[in-house]
């Protein structure tokens, strides 16, 4: 008897395609919405939770440019930094435990007939620890070479992919803008990626050739700090910003003209914003649910009416008031399973091209598609509930009148 | 016992100024085999009649026992299965369900008796084929004339081997030769297969057919007598 209730809510629901299509649309952009939205910040969260570990403990980074701009603003006219502002960081503070002067520019990297357009940074020997980076084949550079500006270069495996393919690029001879370099190391792979760019696609060499080779001038884009374990960010900032203020010149009416940023701080609150993100836009979702199912009580309720004399057919011939119930209950069901269904799949679907588009991996939460589609048959039953009871309460003679 | 006894049914609508007695105080018997024709001028509670015995609705006031059960004490759902058991309809606009077969339509009954897909399929067919409408059996309602729906709404009532046809003015919307075939149907039922029938007729023509008439006026009873067939 259910099968064939299940059979002709199926059938009733084929017979008014375009009506079904409608009426759960509430219920499908509802369902698919809640799934892209969990996909995507499953996803976005797990990335910036991968780059809060991979990024070197007790890091903090100081850039030119006044406060309260995001780590990517504050090219202005602020003084630039340079690699004697590093050296007078370590040398003052006892506090930090390595100092790395980072100068960093897009470059076509070529080797052979592939040209790969990588971010090329030019650093010394301590940024590998303090960016938390190890080495899987070949070597740092030697004293030697950062010294005199030797054109040698260490690379990220993205980019050593991208020219040579698999293997060992150790030795090979790339050109990097202008320059000539040889390739002494590579990095060890690490998944992650900082605001949506892949950390193994990049070219690391001597700060020294970088600016006399590539950037032309002696400025450093960053540096990069860590401090000794057991100490707090809030404790060691100041005492970093007091002697940059000093360095700078800066009178005490002057503001700062620099940044001093706590990486893990911006990375938790980056997930802390996706959290609340994903809570908002869920919230958004399941009021679009709601708004489905009001779309299907309606319908349903057009639909009694305009079935009523079916209705007084199906009493007369003997039909009991839960059966009559039950047909329109399961109607309301079978549409709003539809609808859970194309919305399952529109989700995913959304939720992986958004994931493509942001890079950040595709992170379908199993238990959140199995949710969203009891949810939506909970959707039918609650919503056709009201219609389906008043079908079964109609009086078989009124509906045998009715037109 | 008859099969069905009214004692002192009456039926009201409305209250105070507005109060229409649609049934005043009928005793009325029906015995297993009768062909009844019901006659009488429009408003003269017919239908009324014809519904507290379907068990669609209740007598204001009165006994109304059905092979010898009390109907008045029962709810809904145990009057749906009263219909669904013991009772056929035939009404005057048909009422098939549109867009169904008319397989399915005679199946319907037996679904809500939860008889099995096979057997439910043979028996509609069985009694497609007694009001030889066996080779429509996939026709939509919308593909049959009036006199071929018509049967088809017999053969719906009659697929559950009910005791009793209960028809609302059955010819209402057809021509006269239409008409004499639905009533070859209906008294063949009554004689060949046992069936008691009621039926509602404005006309003498089909009364004819019956074997007994009752005439009701202002909602009373006025005449009731038995008659030789045609
Ligand atoms: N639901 C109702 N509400 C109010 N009055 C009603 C209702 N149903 C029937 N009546 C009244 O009851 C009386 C009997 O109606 P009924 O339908 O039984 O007549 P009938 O003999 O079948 O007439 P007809 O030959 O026109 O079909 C009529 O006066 C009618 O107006
Ligand atoms: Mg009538």
């Amino acid at each position: 008897m259910l099968f064939e209730t299940f059979r002709l809510a199926l059938l009733t629901v084929a017979r008014n395609k375009l009506r079904s299509f409608l009426t759960v649309l509430g219920i499908v952009i509802g369902v698919a919405s809640v799934i892209a939205m969990v996909t995507v910040g499953q996803g976005s969260t797990a990335a910036v939770q991968s780059d809060v570990a991979s990024l070197g403990s007790n890091l903090l980074m100081l850039r030119p440019g006044q406060p309260g701009r995001g780590p990517g603003g504050g090219q202005n006219d602020a003084t630039p930094l340079s690699a004697a502002d590093a050296e007078a960081l370590l040398a003052e503070i006892p506090d930090l435990v390595a100092v790395t002067p980072v100068a960093t520019r897009t470059q076509n990297v070529v080797y052979g007939d592939v040209t790969q357009t990588v971010t090329v940074s030019g650093t010394d020997n301590a940024y590998f620890p303090v960016r938390g980076w190890t080495l899987s084949q070949g070597r740092m550079f030697t004293e030697q070479e950062l010294r005199a500006g030797t054109p040698v270069c260490v690379l990220g495996t993205t980019t050593a992919k991208a020219l040579i393919g698999e293997g060992n690029p150790v030795g090979i001879q790339i050109r990097v803008g202008k320059i000539t370099c040889e390739v002494v190391g590579m990095l060890t792979r690490r998944e992650a990626s900082t605001f949506g760019q892949d950390d193994n696609d990049t070219v690391i060499m001597p700060l020294t050739a970088f600016q006399r080779r590539i950037s032309g001038n002696r400025n450093v884009s960053s540096i990069s700090v860590t401090f000794a374990d057991g100490l707090a960010a809030e404790a060691v900032t100041p005492k970093i910003q007091a002697l940059m203020r000093e360095r700078r010149g800066l009178t005490d009416d002057k503001a700062d003209d620099f940044n001093v940023f706590d990486m893990k701080q911006i990375s938790s609150m980056l997930t802390g914003i996706t959290g609340t993100l994903t809570g908002l836009l869920s919230a958004v979702a399941g009021i679009s649910l709601l708004v489905g199912g009001i779309g299907i009580m309606n319908i349903m309720l057009v639909s009694v009416t305009e079935r009523t004399r079916e209705i007084g057919i199906r009493m007369a011939i003997g039909a009991t008031e839960g059966q009559v119930l039950m047909q329109f209950l399961v109607e309301a069901v079978v549409l709003s399973l539809i609808g859970g269904f194309l919305g399952v799949v529109l989700g995913l679907g959304l939720g992986w091209a958004g994931s493509v588009a942001l890079d950040v991996g595709f992170a379908p939460d199993w238990r959140v598609t199995v949710a969203a589609f009891v949810f939506s048959a909970l959707v039918g039953v609650v919503f056709g509930y009201f219609p389906a009871r008043r079908a079964a309460r109609l009086d078989p003679i009124e509906a045998l009148r009715h037109q | 016992m008859s099969m069905i006894e009214f004692h002192a049914i009456s039926k009201t609508y409305g209250s105070g100024e507005a109060e229409v007695r649609a049934l005043d105080q009928v005793d009325f018997a029906v015995e297993q085999g009768d062909f009844i024709a019901v006659m009488g001028p429009s408003g003269s509670g017919k239908s009324t009649t014809m519904n507290i015995i379907g068990c669609l609705d209740t007598p204001s006031s009165g006994q109304y026992l059905l092979m010898g059960q009390e109907v008045g004490g029962l709810d809904r759902d145990q009057r749906a299965l009263l219909r669904r058991n013991f009772l056929g309809f035939i009404f005057q606009g048909f009422n098939l369900l549109s867009r169904t077969t008319a397989l399915e339509n005679v199946e319907l009954p037996l679904v809500y008796q939860g008889v099995a897909p096979d057997e439910r399929r043979a028996r509609a067919l069985e009694a497609l084929d007694k009001v030889g409408l066996g080779s429509r059996a996939e026709h939509q309602p919308s593909m049959l004339s009036g006199g071929q729906q018509q049967r088809v709404a017999i053969a719906r009532a009659i697929v559950t081997r009910p005791q009793l046809i209960l028809a609302d003015e059955p010819t209402g919307n057809l021509d006269s030769a239409r008409s004499r075939e639905i009533m070859e149907l209906l008294r063949q039922l009554n004689r060949d297969e046992g069936m008691t029938v009621l039926m509602v007729t404005h006309e003498p023509d089909m009364a004819a057919y019956a074997t007994r008439v009752a005439t009701f006026v202002d909602g009373r009873l006025q005449s009731d007598v038995r008659q030789d067939a045609v």
